[in-house]
């Protein structure tokens, strides 16, 4: 057996049964690590010794007991360094842990690793990265998605059982489909942001990436939840996601909407996610078209609202308290000016400006406030969809993973790789990604599913049931 | 709103960025196309939109008790300073 290409779910069955020992996982994972990392670059940091110590003290009894995670640099782990990708924090150690990396900890969980991202996550493709580029497991050439792609090739290239992103404009989604793994963007306050380095608070979700659904759950569970230090979390109790798993889509409605099936998809993603609707289908499953008729104004909406939040989250990088300060400054606003300077990266810098001017005297109205009201339009095109179905069918991307470089010159091109994804955070809805096939090139691609705003548990029933009559998600790539 | 001209360093003024000369021209036209593109919102309908906001609502407001707990210890978070001296965060001069 390789331990690396098994899901949490056989892991733990393993792990209890006594077959297997949690640093007997830990061991696998290293020399997958040495074999995969030359190529792909998908971890900025992590620690073997460390590992070992805690899967010795692993405790086995728990739901995810002896379970490494590994986690996107953008999320504070008490005394670990979290860069967010940025030379600004290059140096930065988290004081305080986020309240995921808690609830993963209590969970029986460690923390194995820190991947690589967008800077502040912000980008389609990890090319923004000041560190290193990461490169897609499947085709090395190629990129591996954004902003989260370093947990997503590590998790596509089984050099981690699972690991947790963070999804501002489908930044867990895109990359997980790119990668051949699934990913999960749960809906708004269902995961306490407390600890996240925040870019765009409205639309700011954490999730997981996993080799199944299933494990996809079993790490929801972990981490969703109320949290008094977030004041947006959800103050339901939390379902219980698993008990969902193994239902048919027998009966459920699903609805198709047209504006996800226009022009731009390239063709062998078209027929794969067809194919896939088609089995929905023929299981039972009710499937009708749909409309959604403010789609194609998601990226404008999503570029106002997200670059003004982030101007304003962003301002904290002043080089006066953490981070970065620069060594030429006389006064305290030539500290901000050049030490903001000297440490971002230019992408974002870019999406500063554009916050700034979109929130300037005499542009609010134009833009943000515009963009808020079409956003709220984009929100009733759900709602008045969720009357009709359970579920909303999309492919991830409009096209597989794009050779590395392709799109840095082009901010707005690269913005389009998102077309799919945003509107599900615009509307604070739930999403996920997950394999539907390959294409003649053997690049993998993603059939996204939407719910309802706390509709995980049909979500993942779903895509639970359309995973098991699939081999997709068995499909290991080449380099591992 | 129309597509108007991004004066760059006014904006990276407001936004406390310096920017080379070659980095705001580059911005410039790139943002001019961004900005081009958002128009397209200039379009929607925006009748139903006050309303739907109000009926979707931003959700209950929840205030905790107003009770004390420990913050952030000191040393973790000094050490992450770029310069501290005596328990406290350094910084330029702000009056002379």
């Amino acid at each position: 057996m390789d331990i690396t290409t098994e899901t949490i779910s056989s892991l733990r069955k393993q792990l209890i049964a006594g077959d297997i020992e949690a640093v007997d996982i830990v061991e696998a994972l290293d020399e997958r690590i040495k074999a995969t990392e030359p190529s792909v670059h998908g971890y900025l940091r992590f620690d073997k010794e460390r590992a070992i110590d805690q899967a010795k003290s692993a405790d086995l009894s728990k739901p995810l007991g002896g379970i490494p995670i590994a986690i996107k640099d953008n999320i504070n782990e008490t005394d670990e360094f979290c860069t967010c990708g940025s030379k600004y924090l290059e140096s930065y150690r988290a004081p305080y842990n986020a309240t995921v990396i808690e609830r993963l900890k209590d969970a029986g969980a460690y923390c194995y690793g820190r991947t690589n991202m967008d800077e502040f996550a912000m980008g389609s493709s990890t090319e923004h990265s000041a560190f290193q580029k990461t490169n897609n497991p499947w085709d090395k050439d190629r990129i591996p998605g954004g902003s989260s792609g370093g947990s997503a090739s590590v998790v596509g290239a089984r050099s981690a059982i699972a690991a947790l992103g963070s999804d501002t404009g489908g930044s867990i989604r895109q990359p997980a489909a790119l990668c051949g793994c699934v990913g999960m963007k749960p809906s708004y306050g269902m995961v306490s942001r407390y600890g996240l380095v925040a870019f765009a608070s409205s639309l700011d979700q954490i999730g997981p990436f996993s080799r199944s659904v299933e494990d996809s759950a079993l790490v929801l569970q972990a981490i969703a939840g109320y949290d008094p230090h977030e004041n947006t979390s959800c103050r339901e109790p939390v379902p219980n996601f698993s008990e969902h798993l193994g239902k048919s889509v027998k009966d459920l409605k699903i609805g198709v909407p047209k504006e996800y099936f226009g022009e731009g998809i390239d063709p062998e993603v078209r027929a794969l996610v067809q194919k896939s609707i088609d089995w929905f289908s023929k299981e039972g499953a009710q499937v009708e078209e749909t409309s959604l008729p403010h789609t194609k104004y998601a990226i404008a909406v999503y570029y106002i609202i997200a670059t003004a939040e982030a101007s304003s989250n962003l301002a904290r990088f002043d080089g006066v308290r953490y981070g970065h300060r620069t060594s030429e400054a006389t006064d305290p606003i030539s500290t901000y000016l050049k030490s903001r300077e000297e440490a971002l990266g230019t992408e974002v810098k870019r999406r500063i400006i554009l916050g700034t001017y979109v929130l300037s005297s005499g542009y609010y109205d134009a833009y943000y406030n515009r963009a808020q009201k079409v956003r709220a339009l984009m929100k009733h095109d759900f709602d008045e969809a969720f009357k009709d179905f359970d579920l909303i069918v999309s492919p991830t991307s409009p096209t597989t993973a794009f050779k590395a470089g392709e799109r840095l010159d082009n901010p707005l091109q690269m913005y389009l790789a998102d077309v799919f994804t945003i509107a599900a955070n615009a509307a604070g809805i739930c999403a996920l990604s997950l394999p539907c096939g390959f294409t003649q090139e053997n690049l993998p691609v993603g059939l996204q599913l939407m719910g309802p705003r706390y509709g995980e548990p049909t979500l993942f029933q779903a895509s639970h049931a359309y995973e098991q009559a699939h081999d997709w998600w068995k499909t290991i790539p080449s380099i591992a | 709103m129309s597509a108007e001209k991004i004066d760059v360093h006014y904006v990276a003024k407001l936004a406390r960025i310096e920017l080379s000369d070659s980095e705001a021209e580059a911005f410039s036209s790139q943002l001019a196309d961004v900005v081009a593109h958002v128009q397209e919102l200039n379009e929607v309908d925006l009748s139903k939109a006050d309303s739907l906001i109000e009926q979707q609502g931003a959700g209950e407001n929840h205030l905790r008790e107003d009770e004390p707990f420990p913050g952030l210890p000191r040393d973790p978070v000094l050490a992450n300073a770029p310069e501290s001296s005596e328990g406290e965060i350094v910084m330029p001069k702000i009056v002379e």
